[in-house]
């Protein structure tokens, strides 16, 4: 089983036009920013570049250690699925993941993990981001 | 558009939302913030007083398609004492979408220096005296991305220290490279004592048919990624235009006395590239990344082996202003004067030629150095036209507090308004291409190279070897100035005007509940342009004070001699044909 995975190639090359970000909320049927699982900030002003954040998947994932209530599934292959029935919006998850790429849906009080779909990947317009199997 | 107006008082630091009802006949952007101007702001006021009013506006795609990025600000111009307009991108747009408005109307004036800070639903007034005064609009931007969250969705646009002193062509800088550049924005903010605007936001758009959406959204994506359109503005930038606007004798130097820089070479998009490109930026939900910035290391003198490299941005209009108009082929000294307005917070074009006159009127001992107190202007010395732009924020003297009012306040009073490169009352940008770019710059509703773009028109001519009749250049700007009023209301970037054309606007609208047909669309652009002009008329603009600095006649084009006969009737037939 090959579990998927957005990887981050070159983060020099990212011109922050944060396409991916739009491409994550818009695959869930909305506009804007509001739903998306990656984040494109710059490292303390433009002038010095952006940092793409996004779930790496991780074999062995922290936030879904602290998740009290088992609403985070570790997939297989690595990174996690969200059951958001079980979740009870503590928080946990995003304070555990050293990378920060928890996302927050304050509406719902719930948190917005990455589907691994790729979708983002294909709005790349610099190959920054490519969808690879995990630990590649 | 959900019509939500944020409507923030600096004199009694409150703020209430209201709706707005304006935006559904006039979409966004400029059709609805020249109603909402008309409406806020009293005849007659003071563009530097508590009662001048200023208006963000954005679009029914920001957020949606891509491109359509920009944010319009309306106020009235501290420079002309008319109408102020001037877009930004950044994540501008976007952040004030998802903040929950369509527009952000700014009143009154604060006593002391504050910042604002909207995030969402609440509107933070946060104290900035210590902000104020501080010498680099950097740092500022430095400090309030420490203080305030969202990191990566939120515009931070705030003013230097020009804006502090009022120079009436000071910009508002936001996310470090773009600029509501042009007529004075940043003097309205200092003059309301308002340091910074930040905005962010969490809120999504509802789509009503997704699948619809995606389709459309990835015809746009593709012809701006994946065909040639946008790939000038990507590849060498808007610097590309150096070279081929100096061959055919178009680039306005040394006060447009030429209009060939014998230095061009070294100023050009393709050496700028191929020697200092150190990265390229987009605004938010551009795949272009036009902005291009250059890395520029530079040894300090007193330890050895001890750099600094400076990201400097750089385009078309700051290598006219601060390159060519001065006589600087320089490319080190023309990225410090462009970090230098950038530090400062001042308008690149308009402190050219601003120094531009200077210059000339030195050369020819209208001004001596009693005015410039001890200052020696001199084409291509850069190190003492950064002295200069530091004098004119700074106003030691009054010679430089009349230079901080614009070219057209300091020859009215020193003499030499016959190479005063003004355009009722905004410097002039730099196209010195024939007559259609210099008619466009007297009508256009903000005095500018991007109201109709005339330089198209000219260059166009060219080609085909005629020259046009008065008929045609006043056709072909209005109906262009005409367009833009809806690219602007969009709020869509003028570079991606090749993409969205009438039918796609037509669909994109479509999409997003808009009914217009490609016809109506246009006739609106035209209604938006009058009620701009109507708006200017009311506050004292006269089509008969129009005039043309001698120079622009006096210096050839690429297609000859200007008549100033040709542009002053096809300026009175531009207005006859817009109803005036």
């Amino acid at each position: 089983m090959c579990a998927k995975r957005i990887s981050v190639i070159d983060s020099e090359r990212c011109v922050g036009c944060q396409l991916c970000m739009f491409a994550c909320t818009r695959r869930l049927g909305y506009g804007g920013l509001g739903f998306s699982a990656i984040l494109v900030k710059s490292t303390g002003g433009i002038e010095r570049g952006f940092t793409v954040i996004v779930c790496r998947a991780c074999p062995d994932p922290p936030c879904q250690k602290v998740c009290p209530t088992g609403a985070l599934i570790v997939r297989e292959g690595g990174g996690v699925r969200l059951n958001t029935d079980k979740c009870i919006g503590c928080g946990h998850c995003r304070d555990a993941c050293p990378f920060g790429a928890i996302f927050w849906n304050y509406e719902l009080n719930k948190p917005i993990v990455c589907l691994y779909c790729g979708y983002c990947v294909n709005y790349c317009p610099y190959r920054i981001l490519a969808f690879e199997e995990v630990g590649k | 558009m959900n019509g939500r107006v944020l409507y923030i008082d600096l004199s009694r630091k409150r703020s209430w939302i209201d709706k707005c009802e304006l935006f559904a006949d006039r979409i966004g952007g400029v059709g609805v913030g020249i109603k909402l101007l008309e409406e806020e702001l009293p005849k007659g006021a003071d563009p530097l007083g508590p009662e001048n009013v200023i208006i963000f506006a954005v679009g029914p795609l920001t957020g949606l398609y891509p491109m359509a990025s920009k944010t319009i600000a309306l106020f009235k111009s501290p420079l002309t004492g008319n109408l102020g307009e001037s877009h930004a991108g950044g994540r501008s747009a976007i952040a004030i979408r998802s903040a929950g408005y369509d527009a952000i109307v700014i009143k009154g004036a604060s006593e002391t220096p504050i910042y604002v800070a909207v995030h969402g639903e609440r509107v933070f007034f946060r104290d900035a005296s210590g902000l104020w005064g501080v010498g680099s609009s950097l740092t500022v931007g430095r400090v309030i991305r420490e203080r305030e969250p969202d990191a990566g969705i939120r515009s931070i646009m705030r003013i230097g220290v020009a804006g502090e002193k009022l120079v009436r062509y000071a910009c508002v800088t936001t996310e470090t490279y773009r600029h509501f550049g042009r007529l004075g924005l940043g003097a309205v903010f200092g003059s309301k004592k308002l340091k910074a605007l930040v905005v962010s936001g969490r809120g999504v758009i509802l789509v009503k048919d997704a699948k619809l959406y995606r389709t459309l959204y990835d015809e746009i994506f593709n012809a701006a990624t994946k065909t040639a359109i946008m790939r000038k503005y990507h590849d060498i930038g808007t610097s590309m235009n150096v070279s081929p606007l100096n061959e055919i004798g178009g680039l306005p130097t040394r006060n447009l006395k030429e209009a060939k820089f014998e230095g061009a070479e070294k100023i050009s998009g393709e050496f700028l590239a191929e020697n200092y490109l150190g990265r390229r930026v987009a605004c938010s939900h551009c795949p272009v990344a036009c902005i291009h910035l250059a890395a520029l290391r530079e040894p300090y003198e007193d330890e050895p082996y001890f750099y600094k490299t400076t990201m400097i941005s750089y385009d078309y209009e700051l290598i006219y202003a601060l390159g060519s108009m001065l006589g600087i082929s320089d490319t080190k000294g023309m990225l410090k004067l462009f970090h230098e307005v950038e530090v400062l917070g001042i308008d690149a074009i308009s402190t050219g030629v601003v120094l531009a006159w200077m210059t000339e009127a030195f050369e020819k001992n209208l001004i001596s150095e009693t005015e410039t107190a001890g200052l020696k202007p001199k084409w291509g010395d850069w190190r003492t036209y950064l002295r200069l732009m530091r004098a004119i924020v700074e106003q030691p003297t009054e010679f430089y507090r009349d230079l901080s009012m614009g070219v057209f306040y300091a020859s009215n009073k020193y003499g030499g308004s016959d190479y005063a490169l003004s355009f009722g009352g905004n410097e002039m940008p730099g196209y010195h291409t024939g007559p259609a770019t210099h008619i466009g710059f007297l009508t256009g509703a903000r005095h500018s190279h991007l109201d109709s773009a005339g330089y198209s028109l000219d260059q166009k001519l060219l080609k085909e070897k005629r020259k046009p009749s008065v008929e045609e250049v006043a056709d072909y700007l209005l109906e262009e100035e005409s367009w833009r009023q809806i690219l602007s209301s969009l709020v869509v970037c003028f570079f991606a005007r090749g993409i969205y054309n009438p039918t796609l606007v037509e669909e994109t609208l479509k999409s997003v509940g808009y009914g217009f047909s490609s016809a109506e669309l246009i006739r609106l652009g035209l209604d938006i342009l009058r009620d701009k002009n109507r708006f200017k008329m009311r506050e004292g603009f006269k089509i008969s004070g129009l005039k043309l600095a001698k120079r622009i006649c006096e210096t050839v084009s690429p297609l000859g001699y200007i008549d100033s006969e040709f542009v002053e009737e096809s300026v009175g037939l531009f207005y006859t044909k817009m109803g005036f």
